[in-house]
């Protein structure tokens, strides 16, 4: 850097050297949920086949079995803000309209955190009433 | 706009107007398909597990809401919907581990190694959905 330079603000210095929103912080963390989800979705894919087959009482015994019902919210928590991400940028890249975009992009945080809890409580609810 | 006009320095997105149609687009354009579609899944499988934890009726009978779906499942409609779903989640994990391998350790960029990975991505995603539902419909 030469010593001209030194005067200049940070702003010119950042000017024309891309966006300086959260793209990096929203990188990485589409990739650690994912790498959460090698090991969980497996479990799962294997697990749900099995208890959609064993029907309804068979279905909440798989439920209601704890390490079930914890591996369960994790796959939930893992997968609902991975598709959260990778949504938000389907929509950043395909919505060009501002207020439709804005709307969407809140819509589509309102659905996940949405889907979120509708698993937790319903695998919570099954294993807590199990034995009662 | 000619390409003289262009001066910005920064790397271009690729995109569908200036690359041929090879292997390796086709899977991370498939990446995007099947990430949306599995977005979608998850409100089935929410609406499932929601109905799970229904009250059963008093004779032990499942609550209606399951009863209905679990019609849905068993249904010829159903029932292509999730071979359909466990290709799209068999396709994202393979896909996105090879994503994974790109962005970390910088694996596989070579452009036959890419096209070879994307082929086995397609494949592994379409044999193990049929395997799936041959172990679902016959072990």
């Amino acid at each position: 850097m030469s010593s001209n330079q030194d005067f200049a603000t940070p702003t010119a210095r950042a000017r024309g050297l891309g966006s300086a929103k959260a793209g990096t912080e929203h990188h990485i963390r589409q990739r650690v949920s994912a790498i959460a989800l090698i090991f969980l979705v497996p479990w799962f894919l294997f697990s749900v086949i099995n208890a959609v087959q064993a029907g309804y009482d068979g279905a909440q015994d798989w439920v209601a079995q704890p390490w079930n019902a914890i591996l369960l919210i994790l796959t939930a928590g893992a997968a609902f803000y991975h598709m959260r991400l990778g949504m938000q940028v389907v929509i950043e890249d395909y919505i060009y309209t501002p207020g439709m975009k804005s709307a969407l992009l809140i819509l589509n945080s309102f659905a996940s955190i949405a889907l979120f809890v509708t698993v937790a409580v319903s695998v919570l609810k099954i294993w807590f009433t199990a034995g009662v | 706009m000619s390409s003289g006009d262009w001066t910005d320095p920064r790397p271009m997105s690729p995109h569908l107007q200036v690359w041929k149609p090879h292997l390796t687009m086709a899977a991370s354009i498939t990446q995007r398909i099947t990430g949306v579609a599995l977005y979608f899944g998850t409100f089935l499988i929410t609406a499932w597990v929601f109905a799970l934890a229904m009250p059963a009726k008093a004779d032990g009978a499942p609550a209606e809401c399951y009863t209905v779906i679990e019609s849905i499942i068993s249904s010829v409609f159903g029932q292509i919907l999730l071979v359909l779903w466990a290709a799209a989640v068999l396709f994202h994990l393979a896909n996105g581990i090879r994503h994974l391998l790109w962005d970390g350790p910088h694996l596989g960029f070579e452009p036959k190694t890419a096209s070879a990975w994307s082929a086995f991505n397609y494949i592994f995603a379409i044999v193990g959905a049929a395997a799936i539902w041959f172990a679902a419909a016959y072990i």
